[in-house]
C-alpha cells in the first residue's frame, strides 16, 4: 500500500528527514512513536504533500504510484488523508460546507457524483453522532475557536466522511479525554479491514490499547531505528526513548 | 493644469455652454460650479486628496452627450443582481419609467422635474461635483416621509455601449427621510463599453431615522466611475452604508459622512475585488460635529494581477465632539506581486474626551490554510477562491439584510466567473 525508500527532506535548508525506509501493506495499521522533534509531523506533511518540505532523496510508492509527484488534492483524491496534529483555523469559512467541498472535489476527481447539500447532511449528521459531537459543529467556522479536543474530532469527523483509503493520525490523541480517544479508537476500528490502512503517529501507549497496531516504528532523528510487534509500544512506555538515537 | 487636461476639462466646459439654456434649475449655481472647475480643471496627483489616483485616462478620453437611447437596456439591466420590489433605473444618467417599479410608500421624482440643488454638496472644493452640478440632467429625489419604514428600494444605473461614442452622465440623486424613518436602499451601476459615470448623492436623515445604503460599483471594465456622496445625520440618526466596487477601469467612491446630531452614527464599510489593471480609490472623511457619535469603517481590499487598491479615510473631530467613537480598518489581499494597495489614515481630533482607532494590514494567503483545503482534496483554484471568499466573507456580513446579501453574493460569484474565464 505505502513504501517509503530512504526518505529524505528538509525545511528551510536543515535535514530534517534521514533516509526512512517503511512499508505499510494493505489493511495494516503501523504505529509511529518517537522523541519530540524527530521528525514524525515532517513526515507526515512530506506524504500529504506539503510545498515548504523539500524532498532531497528517496522515493514513495501509494498502490504503486508515485506519491510525491502528485499534487496534495491529488493525493487525497487517491485516497490519503492527513488528520493534523495541529489542525488549521479557517475564519469564514463554514465547517459543512468546507466538508461537503471536499467530499464533492474528492468524488469529482474520482468519477463520481457529486452530492447536493441535503445529500451531504444526512451523511455528516450520521458521522457527527457517531463521534458524539455537538450538532452545531457544523455550522461553526472551521476549528474556529474549537477546543484543543474539539479540533481533533473535527479531523476524525473529516475522516469519516471521505473514507480514505490511507489515513495518517498525528497525535490525534493528544488533547483528547478520555471518553473522546474511546470514541476516535472505535471510529478507526470501526474503518479497519482489507480497504483501510493507517499509520498512527503517537506519544501514548494509551492509544495502541485501543487501536492495536500490527507494527510499532520508532523514528529517532529522522531515521526509522526500530521496529517490532504491539509489544514494543509497551517497552517504550516502560524504558523511554533513552539509547534509540544513536542505535541509528 | 496641463494641456491634456486643459483640454479635457475644455470639452466638459464647452458642452456647458451650449446646454446652459437648457439645463433645469438654478443657472447661478450651474455657473459657479463651471467657473470653479475651469479654474481648476480635473485634479491631478499633486492635488493631496487625489495623490494615488490618476484621472489622467479619463482627461485623455473623448466623452459624448447621452443621446435619447434607442435600446431598451433591459438586457444591461438583466446582467445585474437586481432584487424583486420597487426600482428606479436610469439608463445612460436619464429615468427610465419603462424599465422601473415605483413604490408605494415612499415619495419619488426626478432632479428633470424638480431641479433643486441641495445644500450639501460642494462643487467649490470637489472638481468633480463641480462637473457634475454644471452638466447634470437629471437623478433621483427619494423622500420617506416622517415615522415611516419604507422597506426596500432599488436605485440602478445602466450605460449603453455605443461603439465609438463614448458618453458621459452625471447623475444627481438626493434622498431624504423623515424623522424616525427607515429605508433600505440598494444602489447598482452596470453597463457596457467605454463610458464615465459621475453621480453626486446628498443623503439627509433626520432624528432617529436609519438610511441602510448598499452600494454595488459593477461598472464595464473599461468604463469610469467617480461617485462622490455628502451624508449629513441629525441626532439619533444612522447613514449605514455598504460599499462593494467590483468594476470600472477607475473607480473612485469618495463619502463625505457628516454627523451633526448628538448620538448619530455612520457605518462606512466596504470591500473592493480588483483584477487585470483596475484601480479603485475608496475615499472617505467623516466628520464628527456633535458629542457621543460613532464612526466604523471596515473596507477589505482583493487585489489580484496588477491592480491598485486605494483607502483614504480621515476622521475629523470637531472640537465639541467630545465622547467620539471613530474606528477605521483597513485590510488588504494581495493575490499577485504586481498587485498594490495604497492605504492613508488621517486622524484630525480637536476634542479631548475621544475614542478614536485605525490600523492596516497587507498580507498574501496563508500557506498553511491553502495547504490544508488542498490536503482535503479541494484543488488549488478553488482553495484560493474560498480563502479568498472568506476574507470579503468578514466584510459582507455587515450586510443584515439575507436578500440583500444574497444580490451581492451574486455578484461576487459573477466576478469570479470572469475572472476564471
Ligand atoms: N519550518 C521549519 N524550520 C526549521 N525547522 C523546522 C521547521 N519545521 C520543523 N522543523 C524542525 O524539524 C524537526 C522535526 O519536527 P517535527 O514537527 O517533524 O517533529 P515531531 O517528531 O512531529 O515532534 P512532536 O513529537 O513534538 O510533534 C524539529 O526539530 C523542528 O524544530
Ligand atoms: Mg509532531
Amino acid at each position: 500500500m505505502l513504501e517509503i525508500r530512504n526518505l529524505s527532506a528538509s525545511v528551510d535548508g536543515a535535514a530534517i528527514l534521514n533516509g526512512i525506509d517503511l512499508a505499510v501493506p494493505r489493511g495494516e495499521v503501523h504505529a509511529i512513536m518517537g522523541p519530540n522533534g524527530s521528525g514524525k509531523s515532517t513526515l507526515s506533511y512530506v506524504l500529504s504533500g506539503r510545498e515548504d518540505y523539500e524532498v532531497t532523496g528517496g522515493t514513495v510508492l501509494f498502490e504503486g504510484r508515485d506519491l510525491l509527484a502528485m499534487e496534495p488534492e491529488a493525493r487525497a483524491a487517491a485516497g490519503l488523508f492527513l488528520a493534523f496534529q495541529y489542525p488549521v483555523e479557517l475564519p469564514g469559512v463554514g465547517n459543512a460546507n468546507f466538508m461537503r467541498t471536499a467530499l464533492n472535489a474528492v468524488r469529482r476527481a474520482r468519477g463520481e457524483e457529486e452530492l447536493d447539500a441535503v445529500q451531504f447532511l444526512k451523511i455528516a449528521r450520521a458521522a457527527v453522532k457517531q463521534l458524539a459531537m455537538p450538532d452545531d459543529m457544523l455550522k461553526r467556522n472551521v476549528n474556529v475557536g474549537f477546543s484543543g479536543g474539539e479540533k481533533k474530532r473535527n479531523e476524525m469527523l473529516q475522516m469519516a466522511i471521505l473514507k480514505p483509503k490511507l489515513a495518517i493520525l498525528d497525535e490525534t490523541d493528544s488533547g483528547l479525554d478520555i471518553d473522546a480517544l474511546k470514541i476516535v479508537a472505535e471510529g478507526v476500528n470501526a474503518q479497519r479491514g482489507p480497504d483501510f490502512t493507517a499509520l498512527v503517529i503517537t506519544h501514548y501507549q494509551r492509544l495502541l490499547d485501543h487501536i492495536v497496531p500490527d507494527r510499532v516504528h520508532v523514528l529517532a532523528n529522522g531515521r526509522i531505528v526500530r521496529s517490532g510487534g504491539p509489544e514494543l509500544a509497551h517497552e517504550l512506555e516502560a524504558r523511554g526513548y533513552a539509547g534509540f538515537a544513536d542505535a541509528a | 493644469m496641463n494641456a491634456v487636461q486643459a483640454a479635457g476639462a475644455a470639452s466638459f466646459l464647452g458642452r456647458f455652454e451650449g446646454l446652459r439654456e437648457r439645463l433645469p434649475g438654478d443657472r447661478e449655481i450651474r455657473d459657479r460650479a463651471a467657473a470653479a472647475f475651469r479654474a481648476g480643471g480635473f485634479p491631478t496627483v499633486r492635488d493631496e486628496a487625489w495623490k494615488y489616483t490618476s484621472l489622467r485616462p479619463v482627461t485623455e478620453a473623448s466623452f459624448y452627450e447621452p443621446l435619447l437611447s434607442v435600446a431598451d437596456g433591459g438586457d444591461l439591466l438583466a446582467e445585474l443582481p437586481v432584487l424583486d420590489g420597487p426600482r428606479l433605473v436610469f439608463l445612460d444618467g436619464r429615468f427610465r419609467p419603462q424599465l422601473s417599479v415605483l413604490p408605494e410608500n415612499i415619495e419619488v421624482g426626478t432632479f428633470a422635474e424638480t431641479a433643486v440643488f441641495g445644500r450639501l454638496a460642494r462643487p467649490d472644493r470637489d472638481p468633480l461635483v463641480a462637473l457634475n452640478t454644471m452638466l447634470t440632467e437629471d437623478g433621483a429625489v427619494i423622500g420617506v416621509p416622517d415615522g415611516v419604514d419604507a422597506g426596500l428600494l432599488q436605485l440602478v444605473s445602466i450605460a449603453t455601449d455605443v461603439p465609438g461614442r463614448a458618453v458621459a452622465f452625471h447623475p444627481r440623486h438626493c434622498i431624504r427621510l423623515g424623522r424616525g424613518a427607515r429605508l433600505m436602499l440598494l444602489e447598482m451601476s452596470g453597463g457596457g463599453g467605454t463610458y464615465l459615470h459621475n453621480p453626486v448623492t446628498e443623503a439627509y436623515v433626520a432624528d432617529g431615522a436609519v438610511l441602510v445604503h448598499v452600494r454595488l460599483q459593477d461598472e464595464s471594465r473599461t468604463a469610469y466611475h467617480l461617485s462622490t456622496l455628502y451624508a449629513e445625520v441629525a441626532r439619533g440618526g444612522t447613514y449605514d452604508s455598504f460599499n462593494l466596487n467590483l468594476g470600472a477601469r477607475v473607480a473612485r467612491t469618495e463619502v463625505h459622512a457628516r454627523l451633526k446630531g448628538e448620538r448619530s452614527a455612520t457605518h462606512l464599510n466596504g470591500a473592493q475585488m480588483l483584477g487585470g489593471t483596475q484601480h479603485g480609490d475608496f475615499t472617505t472623511i467623516v466628520s464628527h460635529d456633535a458629542p457621543s457619535c460613532a464612526s466604523r469603517q471596515t473596507v477589505k481590499n482583493v487585489l489580484s494581477g496588477r491592480a491598485r487598491g486605494v483607502f483614504q479615510g480621515k476622521i475629523e473631530v470637531a472640537r465639541a465632539a467630545q465622547k467620539t467613537d471613530g474606528y477605521q480598518m483597513n485590510q488588504a489581499l494581495l493575490l499577485s506581486p504586481e498587485a498594490e494597495i495604497d492605504s492613508k489614515p488621517q486622524l484630525e481630533i480637536y476634542a479631548d474626551d475621544v475614542k478614536c482607532s485605525h490600523g492596516a494590514t497587507v498580507g498574501e494567503l496563508d500557506a498553511e490554510q491553502l495547504f490544508y483545503l488542498r490536503s482535503r482534496g479541494i484543488p488549488e483554484a478553488e482553495a484560493r477562491s474560498i480563502l479568498v471568499r472568506a476574507f470579503l466573507t468578514e466584510a459582507l456580513d455587515a450586510i443584515g439584510d439575507d436578500t440583500v446579501r444574497a444580490s451581492l453574493d451574486r455578484a461576487v460569484d459573477a466576478w469570479w466567473g470572469k475572472q476564471a474565464a
